[in-house]
């Protein structure tokens, strides 16, 4: 399985953890429970995408 | 002293018209230098030129207003960037390989070229334009209320909006087609500094982060998640999958894609742009603590500067709306120039093949005014919020990524008829929606629905019509190849 797989995780978060995410409390670093988790859904897509960027042999052939 | 902020975002304008002058008088700046100037600036420089790009109307007012008047269904704009980044890391390379193997300009040429048909280039041009109507309208609609706000109400709407439409299609005639990249990086640095302020000290206003939050889900429960006024999970998940892969369907940033040095730009961007989303939290934190500051407001796009106007002395209310007046200037003259180039390129050009080069540029200037014009009457009878503004405009021109990814990914699966009903049947579903007041269908984004209908329709006609095709390309109508421009190299 190609290491571009690993991209379906954030989409994922986004697309099916929202139905679990979608509450006010806890409030979590000053903000309400679904924002910090599309915040915390954001940077875990920035980390997934830094990872199949480095592993993806695409962007190694043709310096 | 009322009027320190008028002046103040009178000088503003004025600037940037010197700026548009100015950059005519010397050598052209095309996105080329703008690249090679970039290396030149320095990585923080780079690092908040970028953070500011993130600004238009849109996200300013719309966002803040947005967060004000909807509370929890504004995270989809935070949300949406990232799917879109995802998505650019497999879409956009062999967009650009393809364009760039045939040296294409715009985005109507990729559909041309892919289905060797100018019709359909046409197609694509004007549902382009009329795409593009809606999202011009926010940036005017943005810059007439803060024209209106800094007169303290002594300048009737009409006439901010006005003045707002003079004021674009003034700057876009005098700054040419190329745009300034000076006014840009003034307007990047001037609303970063506006927003990160205005998003630290509002909620500071009412007690911090926290209290802010516990007083307003308080005050109003249920406010800060999804679920309000039919915008619930479903509503969600539909409109940032519309808006995620929508997001590089408009003709401007379609046709930027064309301009990098090379594919792996697109795979690194992926990485960190989605970072560059949090910037947006600023706005958002603006938005709900005006809720604690400027209760009851009937127009929820006034959200912010009604807070500011509260909250701050009016200088500072003079420098936040002269930092919002390029803020929508600067993406509004870009829009209004792409509706110009759609215009003469792809739709005059064409069916006027002895149209010479200076024919073409009075065309596209004529356009520019027109639907500056045709946008300015939309503006003055429309209360609408600048986020639903927006998102008419995804309704439209999501409507060409059905046959963008399998043009892509399956290119045997689209023939012209499929690609040209489907981009139909889903625009006309969406005009249907929009005459009729539907934004909202069976829980989900109407534009969504329209989406799903047009992908039904490009792969049924495919299929029925892949014998005429086949026929056609055999007549010498065929594109310059056929093959896909395989996105996963092995």
């Amino acid at each position: 399985m190609s290491i571009r797989a690993l991209a379906w995780i954030p989409i994922l978060c986004i697309f099916v953890g929202v139905v679990f995410a979608n509450r006010t409390y806890p409030i979590v670093l000053g903000m309400p429970f679904l924002f910090f988790y599309i915040v915390a859904c954001i940077i875990l897509s920035s980390l997934v995408m830094a990872i199949v960027y480095a592993l993806d042999p695409a962007n190694r052939k043709g310096e | 002293m009322t009027s320190a902020p008028l002046v103040i975002i009178a000088v503003t304008i004025a600037i940037a018209f010197v700026l548009a002058l100015l950059s005519r008088a010397k050598k052209r700046m095309d996105l080329e230098q703008w690249a090679v100037a970039g290396r030149g600036f320095g990585a923080l420089f780079v690092f908040l030129l970028l953070a500011g790009e993130i600004y238009t109307t849109f996200t300013f007012l719309g966002g803040s207003g947005w967060a004000y008047g909807t509370g929890g269904p504004a995270t989809y704009i935070l949300a949406y960037g990232a799917v879109a980044y995802v998505l650019s890391y497999f879409l956009l390379p062999p967009i650009w390989r393809y364009a760039k193997e045939r040296q294409l300009l715009s985005q109507p040429d990729f559909f041309t070229a892919q289905f060797g048909s100018r019709v359909l280039g046409a197609l694509v041009a004007l549902v382009g334009v009329i795409a593009l109507v809606p999202y011009l309208q926010s940036q005017m609609t943005g810059l007439g209320l803060i024209v209106q706000m800094a007169s303290y109400g002594r300048l009737p709407e009409t006439w901010a909006i006005a003045i707002a439409m003079l004021v674009l299609a003034t700057y876009v005639t005098l700054s040419g087609v190329h745009g300034t990249a000076w006014t840009a990086v003034l307007k990047d640095l001037a609303i970063l500094a506006v927003v990160v302020a205005v998003g630290v000290i509002l909620p500071a206003r009412v007690g911090g982060l926290h209290a802010m939050f516990t007083s307003i889900a308080h005050l109003r429960p249920g406010f800060l998640q999804l679920g309000a006024k039919g915008m619930g999970v479903p509503w969600f998940i539909s409109t940032v999958a519309l808006t995620g892969l929508g997001f590089y369907m408009w003709p401007h940033a379609f046709g930027a894609v064309y301009t990098a040095k090379h594919e792996r730009v697109f795979r690194r961007n992926a990485t960190f742009l989605p970072l560059y989303q949090l910037i947006l939290l600023f706005v958002f934190f603006a938005g709900f603590a005006a809720i604690l500051i400027v209760p009851g407001l009937k127009n929820s796009n006034l959200a912010l500067l009604a807070a500011v106007q509260h909250v701050f002395p009016t200088w500072a209310v003079g420098v936040i709306g002269g930092a919002g007046v390029l803020t929508a200037m600067v993406p509004g003259s870009l829009m209004l120039m792409t509706a110009g180039t759609l215009v003469a390129e792809n739709l005059y050009r064409p069916f006027r093949p002895s149209a010479t080069h200076s024919e073409i540029q009075v065309v596209a200037r004529v356009v520019v005014w027109v639907v500056a014009a045709v946008t300015f009457l939309f503006s003055i009878h429309s209360n609408a919020a600048i986020v639903a503004l927006l998102l008419m405009g995804y309704n439209f021109v999501t409507q060409f990524f059905p046959t963008v990814v399998l043009c892509v990914w399956r290119r045997s699966w689209v023939t012209l008829p499929g690609a040209v009903c489907g981009i139909l049947a889903g625009v006309l579903l969406v005009a249907y929606f929009a005459l009729t007041d539907h934004t909202i269908v069976a829980g989900l984004n109407s534009g969504f629905l329209a989406l799903i209908a047009n992908f039904v329709v490009t792969l049924v006609v495919s299929a029925v019509t892949r014998s005429w095709e086949a026929r056609r390309m055999g007549q010498g109508n065929a594109p310059a190849q056929v093959q896909a421009a395989s996105g996963f190299e092995t």
